[in-house]
């Protein structure tokens, strides 16, 4: 029943040109037309984190963008950033230190992790909790996510 | 021999969670679904004079508009499943027919090509609304005149129970000390980041039913689908894929899922229904709204000489489905003071209805509370004889050699350990510095405040009332199977999600047979895959679910050793299995166990000698033990409140349970944190704000305050580990125990903060308006 607008953008490193619903989110077109389902939607404005991915090098919520607004823009999700390896060290301390139950969260946790240790290579522990309070986690407590975000800092040291 | 259990391991199964490869309910793969929303009352308690459907069935790419009288046909409605006797049911729809009893109630569906178009359509649905009266402020619902939740109601008293024994009242005249308060505890739920999620597709070619949804029961949720839309079981088949969070919320059945897989049925088609984060809020499970009040005879040595907790519960407005709102207070007044020599208990709950949404069970039920109370009077006592909370706490507790034993409530205790739990923690946050310290703060004007609360957790569910009626199995059921890799396949009842039940699973079947864990796979949450069982509620993943595996792994080893025996033609008792290699006793050449599975699979001509091999195993098991399995713990809190702005910091949490023999305590750890996290957001953030009219108003993750990581403080956890005496394994239930806690060490350690300045609180959250409150500045 929309007009459809056609938007090109890069995702996950390959050009992507696609006919869209103007209020379609970013994260249902991620989801929905593309199948890249790791970018989770928890709360749909922009509260949760849970479907955090990357526009133009920089965190954004996949949920609070419209997919029509991405013409020329690069985006990077889940599993973009899984394949090109720049998670693998927070990947291995979330593993080792049980730092996920469910793993709803676990992307956007994850995505917003790695751009703050690639601000701040040597962080304290308050620093995390700070740079992971846009993300809500229902299953952890959090404790155990600090600890594998430290850790990964020091792998990466 | 290799021990598996009591070993820290990793997930193996978080591996493809990492990398955003997980299946959850919105993920799964289906073709052609229409999506289905809801039309949802707006009103708290209103009348339906009329429904308009024209416009939004004339909407392009609507499909279908649905009401009530469209599923009468289907799904007869239900009551609830009365489990406690002398509850007064109302039945319920899966859509409202003719009045809605709370905001939130499905009163309409739409089928459509897409999410956005199905919300079009409920947005076009006109209903032609006649507001009532409404109940919804649980203070005012047991009052002579108030408006009654559902018209037909004399009272909103739905249920009244007493529990323990009546009290001599002389008892309270000799006490050297009586102690009374009230509590007040406000409306929560449970937010899973997942929310709730069907996808229902019905065949009319042959009436078989599948259904995916976001659940942690697959097989009772096929038995009551079957009960529901009146279909032959044995063509129903239901998967809970991934499931990105429960905490009891998906442990219900819901109005909505119900009636998408009745939609299902009525038009013949795949049909999918997320809820949005908004229908999470007022459809989804609430709990833990009550009024308490206790009343404690102390003597002057500082026995307790009586204890008596009365209970309110506002329930919403029907008991939920399957098992009873009930439970909520009915835990909490049981559970009271069980930690302690009580020489007397008496207890009462009252039920409400309210027009309101259903009050379930969400991860602790009744529980948290039943601590909170508890340990606050504890301190209370200790202030007036002039002792120190842990002394007291002390020389009250039930000795930990007392046990088995049964509570002044009545219930049926064993194998508890409250005596070492306090060492343990007290030996953890070094009480002695953490007072000195907590005293310089105060010589210079900082209000440190330091907690303790104490708690028994009743896990493992055994035999809930009716059965039948809510469909919960007591069993739970495995299959084994030994590949040609000679990797084995378990598939059992008990679920995941999260928490590691899987690798639990996992450690305990590899020692049990006596392979490395590395060839264990677990598989849950497929009713076609798995035996008949339970699934998981009430923390029972290692106590049942645990000790099935460890039965299960012998008896497979016992046929692994059966037919090795034939093939090397010796005795099954000369050969042993350990780490994947069947050895002789006596020494000699063995056979590792893929060397045999592969012989059992494509070599029949090596066994023809003997029985027939047999590299599975099929069993269920049920317990029979003396009652739930309870566990025991304490928690601690150091808090800082600024006496200028009412805001708490939290400055460390500490947490000592006896979950008995700990399988994986990497995973038992981060299942406490968590539920610590879920007790600390009851006790300072979470509370579902109501207007006077029955209207949530912060119905947002933005108006609901979710502890967040900058909020929490580090946790640090210990064990004590008793094991359960009645069991092979000795686990006991790990899910529960963090949230029953540090709602209680949270209040007495605000509670100890303020003690220097005069104030009290005791309702929860204890926001900063609250707190001022207490102090008098505003």
């Amino acid at each position: 029943m929309d007009d459809l607008v056609v938007v090109s953008m890069t995702v996950n490193g390959r050009a992507v040109r696609r006919a869209v619903s103007p209020r379609q989110s970013l994260a249902d077109f991620l989801r929905q037309d593309l199948g890249l389902t790791g970018t989770h939607l928890g709360c749909e404005h922009g509260v949760c984190g849970a479907c955090t991915i990357v526009v133009d090098g920089r965190i954004q919520r996949g949920c609070l963008s419209f997919a029509a607004q991405m013409e020329g823009h690069t985006v990077e999700t889940i599993e973009g950033a899984t394949a090109s390896g720049r998670l693998a060290a927070l990947q291995t301390a979330f593993r080792e230190r049980n730092a996920l139950q469910c793993g709803f969260c676990t992307p956007g946790i994850l995505l917003t992790a790695a751009e703050f240790l690639a601000d701040n290579p040597r962080p304290i522990r308050d620093a995390i909790r700070t740079a992971l309070s846009g993300n809500v986690c229902r299953c952890t407590g959090y404790h155990a996510i600090v600890d594998a975000v430290a850790s990964a800092a020091e792998a990466l040291s | 021999m290799t021990k598996n259990i009591g070993s820290a391991r990793p997930r193996d199964d978080v591996r493809l969670l990492l990398d955003g490869r997980g299946t959850y309910l919105d993920d799964v793969p289906v073709t052609g679904a229409l999506h289905v929303a809801f039309l949802r009352s707006p009103h708290a308690h209103a009348d339906i004079a009329k429904i308009a459907t024209a416009a939004a069935a004339a909407l392009p790419g609507v499909v279908r508009v649905v009401t009530a009288s469209d599923l009468a046909a289907i799904c007869h409605g239900w009551g609830s499943s009365q489990t406690f006797p002398g509850l007064v049911e109302r039945r319920q729809t899966a859509l409202a027919a003719t009045r809605a009893v709370y905001q939130g109630q499905p009163v309409a569906a739409v089928a459509a090509e897409t999410r956005a178009i199905a919300e079009d359509g409920v947005e076009a649905i006109e209903v032609d609304w006649r507001p009532l009266p409404e109940m919804a402020a649980l203070d005012h619902a047991l009052e002579p005149g108030a408006a009654p939740a559902h018209g037909d109601l004399a009272s909103n008293l739905a249920y009244s129970g007493t529990i323990g024994a009546n009290i001599d009242p002389a008892i309270w005249k000799e006490a050297a000390h009586v102690l009374e308060e009230s509590f007040i505890f406000h409306r929560v739920t449970g937010v899973p980041l997942e929310t709730r999620g069907v996808v229902a597709s019905y065949l009319p070619a042959d009436g078989s039913l599948t259904v995916y949804q976001s659940h942690t029961a697959p097989h009772q949720l096929r038995s009551l689908y079957a009960m529901h839309l009146g279909l032959d079981e044995g063509r129903i088949h239901v998967v809970t894929p991934q499931v990105g969070g429960s905490f009891g919320v998906k442990i219900h059945l819901y109005p909505d899922e119900i009636a998408t897989c009745a939609i299902a049925r009525l038009i013949g088609r795949p049909v999918k229904f997320i809820a949005d984060r908004l229908e999470s809020f007022t459809a989804d499970i609430h709990a833990r709204e009550q009024r308490v009040r206790a009343r404690v005879a102390l003597g002057a040595d500082g026995r307790f000489l009586a204890w008596q907790v009365d209970c309110l519960l506002g329930m919403g407005a029907f008991s939920t489905h399957p098992g009873s709102s009930v439970q909520e207070g009915d835990e909490t007044v049981r559970l009271a003071a069980t930690p302690y020599r009580v020489d007397a208990f008496a207890g009462r709950v009252d039920v409400a209805f309210q027009n309101k949404t259903i009050v379930g069970q969400y991860r602790g039920v009744g529980h948290p509370m039943a601590s909170a109370v508890t340990e606050y009077m504890v301190d209370r006592s200790a202030e007036a004889l002039g002792v120190l909370p842990e002394e007291l706490r002390r020389r009250n507790y039930v000795p930990d050699d007392a046990y088995p034993t049964t509570s002044a409530s009545g219930l049926p205790l064993d194998a508890l350990s409250h005596r070492k739990c306090l060492d343990e923690i007290l030996r953890l946050m070094d009480m002695p510095a953490l007072r000195l310290a907590q005293a310089a703060f105060r010589a210079k004007g900082v209000y440190r405040g330091i907690g303790l609360s104490a708690f028994i957790e009743r896990t493992a569910t055994n035999v809930p009332v009716n059965a039948h009626v809510r469909k919960a199995t007591a069993q739970d059921g495995v299959t084994l199977h030994i590949d040609p890799s000679g990797s084995v396949r378990a598939a059992i009842t008990v679920t995941e999600q999260g928490q590691g039940t899987h690798t639990a699973i996992a450690q305990v079947i590899a020692d049990a047979l006596g392979v490395p864990f590395e060839r264990v796979t677990v598989i849950s949450g497929d009713s076609a895959a798995t035996p008949y069982g339970s699934g998981i509620r009430a923390s029972r993943g290692a106590p049942v679910g645990g000790e099935l595996a460890l039965k299960a792994g012998r008896a497979l080893r016992r046929n692994v050793l059966a037919a090795a025996a034939t093939l090397l033609q010796v005795a099954p008792d000369d050969l042993t299995l350990d780490n994947g290699t069947i050895l002789r006793r006596g020494g000699g050449r063995g056979v590792r166990l893929d060397e045999l599975a592969e012989a059992v699979h494509f070599r029949p001509q090596l066994f023809q000698h003997g029985a027939q091999p047999n590299l599975s195993v099929a069993m269920h098991f049920g317990h029979d033990w003396p009652t739930l399995v309870p566990t025991n713990g304490i928690q601690a809190s150091y808090l800082e409140v600024d006496a200028r702005t009412g805001m708490v910091r939290l400055l460390h949490h500490w947490a000592v349970d006896d979950f008995g023999t700990l399988i994986n305590p990497l995973l038992a750890a981060e299942q406490v944190r968590g539920g610590i996290a879920q007790g600390i957001g009851q006790a300072l953030y979470e509370e579902l704000l109501y207007s006077e009219d029955g209207q949530l108003t912060n119905a947002t993750l933005a108006d609901y305050l979710l502890p967040k990581a900058s909020d929490l403080p580090d946790i640090t956890v210990g064990h004590v580990e008793t094991p359960w005496p009645h069991s092979e394994l000795g686990a006991k239930g790990a899910g529960e125990a963090g949230t029953t806690g540090a709602l209680g060490a949270v209040l007495t350690a605000v509670n100890d903060a303020l003690r220097p300045l005069g104030a009290k609180i005791t309702e929860m959250p204890m926001t900063p308006e609250r707190i001022l409150r207490a102090l008098g500045k505003i």
